[in-house]
């Protein structure tokens, strides 16, 4: 190993402002509502969702996200994987970041089992690589005496933590988890602040979005305080989660 | 904290962009088992809630093929229907069935696939491919099926029906063009998912599915040499050239190089079609 020097910068995020137009009846527009013959008239609003966020995450770096519903951590998330333009200012990426949300699962008329193996197809895995991790998958997700239904009839928390499982077979760089360990039971959120560790010292940077403040001290070294779409604080957990607290007394 | 150089010397890339083409598809080429086994896996769901299963896959065409028979061959005959009109039908239908299906498929397999989309990285151009590859799979035992029928109306086994895996391999790649200029048309406009079956009916009674063109347009020189530039059409004479034999079954060899041009230049085109917008796939605005 080389001189400690400064760490490598994996995502910068720089000055990012994103603005939604939202129609009078409350629905997002869309590309397609502004555009030529389609035009509608519906007076539309702007919401400011982030309001120039800056800073950079380096390697082994697992930021935990904070902030109340509503402040723009989704929305910062979303921009980072690409998933929402922005407005103004630019995100920078060593590689293509993965993001983990409590959404839908994959495909929803699969067996968790088909899932595990597309999922790590396109991931990258190849069939054997795939095949020889499904066990090691399924033994993660800790729901192996439902592994052979569609996923369709899944609960919620299933379906985080199969997704879950399958998203960390494989090292990413850079991942993204919005809220998924809130649904999982306190063994399994163990035994993903353990992976997620794991990833992170793979040289890997893991942003962790969440409101409990326990699974945040338990796996992040550093703390990002999103507050109406501004960074209200960057730093030291402790610090910041305190701060945070004494705001929402 | 700020930082004059955001991209760190270009170590870093901007989000949002897209990769340039080639690495773009080196990656989509790397995913192959991708596509298939998600064609494969797709297959096997759908027909697990059918009774009937994998039957549907032939059976679907073949009540067609009996429909359309049953009002254009018997209710209206005319003078349009060429010899051999029953397989002449089942061929048109077989094949129309594994195009329009493709054409589709193919549309919705962005939009269809958010989920998918949204949580795991991957080159998107996998999914139109692998909509196309499933309908590819569901064409193989629909083959079969037109094969025995043909066998069964009277007409033995050529060597010449080998010419079907080239004609097959140049439909796929059409179809594969196509879908991935549909798949990224219905991500821009979700409307087009209402418009395509309009699209599909009229492509289907303007090539030449229970009528033939030359008998038909005999006399009409100028619409014949049109419909000789119509690739799907191209497609169904090619097979039904390949299968049957008489009058009404000579092809005109250029047809091979027509379809083949076709095939190339709707799959080229598709592909830069799609990855132009590789960055948009996933976004809920």
């Amino acid at each position: 190993m080389a001189a400690p020097t400064e760490r490598k910068a994996v995502i910068v995020v720089d000055d990012v402002h994103v603005e939604y137009k939202v129609l009078a009846t409350g629905k997002r527009a869309s590309a397609a509502d502004g555009s030529g013959l389609l035009q509608r008239s519906r007076r539309t609003r702007t919401v400011h969702a982030l309001k120039g966020v800056s800073f950079t995450a380096y390697e082994n770096d697992s930021i935990g996200i904070i902030g109340s519903n509503g402040s723009g951590k989704s929305t910062l998330m979303r921009a980072i994987v690409g998933l929402t333009p922005t407005s103004q200012g630019a995100i920078y990426a060593a590689s293509r970041p993965a993001m983990l949300g409590v959404g839908a699962a994959l495909i929803t008329d699969l067996s968790g089992e088909r899932n595990i193996i597309l999922g790590g197809l396109a991931l990258g895995f190849t069939l054997e690589e795939i095949e020889g991790r499904v066990d090691d998958i399924i033994e993660f997700s800790g729901i192996r005496d439902f592994i052979e239904l569609p996923m369709r009839t899944y609960s919620s928390g299933m379906t985080a933590r199969l997704k879950f499982a399958i998203a960390t077979a494989k090292d990413h760089e850079i991942l993204i988890v919005d809220e998924a360990l809130a649904v999982g039971d306190r063994n399994f959120r163990n035994r993903s602040e353990a992976r997620i560790r794991e990833i992170r010292d793979n040289a890997g940077t893991v942003f962790l979005v969440s409101h409990s403040m326990q699974s945040i001290r338990d796996s992040c070294n550093r703390v990002i305080w999103i507050n109406k779409g501004e960074l209200m604080m960057d730093g030291d957990p402790e610090e910041v989660i305190t701060a945070y607290d004494e705001t929402n007394q | 904290m700020t930082t004059t150089d955001p991209t760190r010397g270009g170590t870093l890339t901007k989000v949002g962009g897209r990769p340039p083409l080639r690495p773009y598809l080196q990656d989509v080429w790397s995913r192959r088992e991708f596509v298939y086994s998600l064609a494969r896996f797709r297959i096997e769901a759908e027909n697990q809630r059918n009774r009937l299963g994998m039957a549907w896959v032939v059976l679907r065409p073949l009540l067609n093929a009996a429909i359309y028979g049953l009002i254009f061959g018997i209710l209206l005959g005319s003078n349009s229907r060429p010899d051999h009109f029953l397989e002449f039908l089942i061929i048109g239908v077989f094949v129309f069935e594994f195009f329009s299906s493709s054409f589709t498929q193919g549309a919705k397999a962005v939009t269809s696939n958010q989920a998918l989309v949204q949580s795991l990285s991957f080159p998107r151009m996998s999914l139109p491919l692998s909509a196309v590859t499933q309908r590819l799979l569901l064409f193989v035992p629909m083959i079969a099926v037109m094969l025995v029928i043909i066998v069964a109306f009277g007409t033995w086994p050529q060597p010449e029906w080998l010419l079907l895996i080239p004609l097959t391999a140049i439909l796929f790649v059409f179809n594969c063009g196509l879908a991935m200029i549909t798949a990224r048309l219905t991500v821009h406009f979700r409307d087009l998912t209402q418009l395509l079956p309009f699209i599909t009916r009229l492509i289907f009674y303007t090539t030449g599915i229970f009528f033939s063109f030359d008998r038909r347009f005999s006399t009409h020189h100028t619409v014949l040499r049109i419909v000789d530039f119509q690739p799907v059409h191209e497609f169904l004479t090619l097979a039904r050239a390949v299968l049957l034999k008489g009058p009404d079954y000579n092809v005109p060899m250029s047809y091979w190089l027509y379809s083949s041009l076709w095939a190339i230049a709707m799959f080229a085109l598709g592909v830069v079609f799609f990855w132009r917008a590789e960055e948009r796939y996933g976004r809920t605005h």
